[in-house]
């Protein structure tokens, strides 16, 4: 694949605490970490999705001014980003293994039509959705 | 009013909390202790990071849990009001009338009149879509409606 889209990037409060969330929590690998001055491009993967990154950027100089900066941290502290959604084979056994390792989660396993679902956030506040689909073959309207 | 990220990020938690068990009891002392803030603290402080205080909040988590129960399912609406953290019906049927302008009969009825068409959307994503919005206070919803009654007149005016 040659084009698509390549990096999608959340903001967080800390970048070394995402890293460990993301990496030593979810299992994400490190794509690329590099510092310029004060400036971190540092992005991560999902194992089994090499062809996106997602990237873990902090809000400040020298992209924000110092107000900005503080807005995006209220917004993420406060829950209101977009919603994330993470695609799981087994809904109920990665939230034993997650909440077992300390993931702050916001909805147990719930089942919904077949469809299997939780929640959690990251340390920002940042709140994903974990999603087990149906194993009923179902037609998706925008195919 | 600004207020600090950490401090926001725990009021949070307490917003979490009552939106994963919104039919339990959510007295202020029990959030404050979520967010790791003083009970005197926490109403306002609540309800400047988030537009609305704190058992208001709950109120609307409540009667979306409703909605989607009568939508949903084929339980009584007297099951619905005691699963959804009610104690009496009584003040069930009004705040629900209050906050979506109708009785749960009714709602139940009308939702199931039309097929949904949004499988596409996760639940859990699409049910934050359909939360009521309550900005204002129950009572204060009651009243504006009395005063709607006799606005339409002077809209007609400027039409």
């Amino acid at each position: 694949m040659t084009q698509g889209i390549d990096v999608v990037g959340l903001y967080v409060r800390d970048q070394d605490e995402a890293l460990a969330f993301y990496g030593g929590q979810l299992g994400f690998s490190v794509h690329t970490d590099v510092r310029n001055g004060d400036y971190r491009w540092l992005t991560v993967q999902h194992p089994e999705q090499p062809s996106f990154q997602l990237g873990l950027f902090k809000p400040g100089p020298p992209v924000h001014d110092a107000a900005t900066a503080q807005t995006l941290h209220e917004v993420v502290a406060k829950g209101a980003m977009p919603p994330l959604v993470l695609a799981v084979d087994d809904c109920r056994a990665a939230y034993e293994r997650l909440s077992g390792s300390g993931v702050e989660f916001t909805q147990k396993p719930v089942d919904r039509y077949g469809a299997v679902d939780a929640g959690f956030r990251d340390p920002s506040g940042n709140g994903w959705k974990m999603i087990e689909a149906s194993t009923k073959p179902e037609s998706q309207g925008s195919k | 009013m600004t207020q600090s990220p950490e401090l926001l990020r725990r009021l949070l938690r307490a917003k979490d909390r009552m939106d994963g068990a919104s039919h339990e009891e959510w007295p202020i002392h029990r959030l404050a202790q979520v967010s790791a803030v003083s009970a005197s603290h926490f109403a306002r402080s609540f309800k400047d990071a988030f537009g609305v205080p704190p058992h208001r909040y709950l109120l609307t988590r409540r009667i979306e849990r409703a909605v989607a129960l009568l939508r949903d399912t084929d339980l009584s609406v007297t099951e619905i009001a005691f699963q959804t953290g009610w104690r009496s019906l009584g003040t069930f049927g009004r705040v629900f009338h209050d906050i979506t302008g109708e009785n749960p009969r009714s709602l139940r009825a009308r939702e199931r009149s039309f097929p949904h068409k949004r499988e596409h959307v996760p639940e859990c994503i699409m049910r934050a879509a359909h939360r009521p919005d309550l900005k204002i206070a129950v009572s204060e919803k009651r009243r504006e409606k009395v005063i709607e009654r006799i606005e339409p007149q002077s809209t007609e005016v400027l039409l």
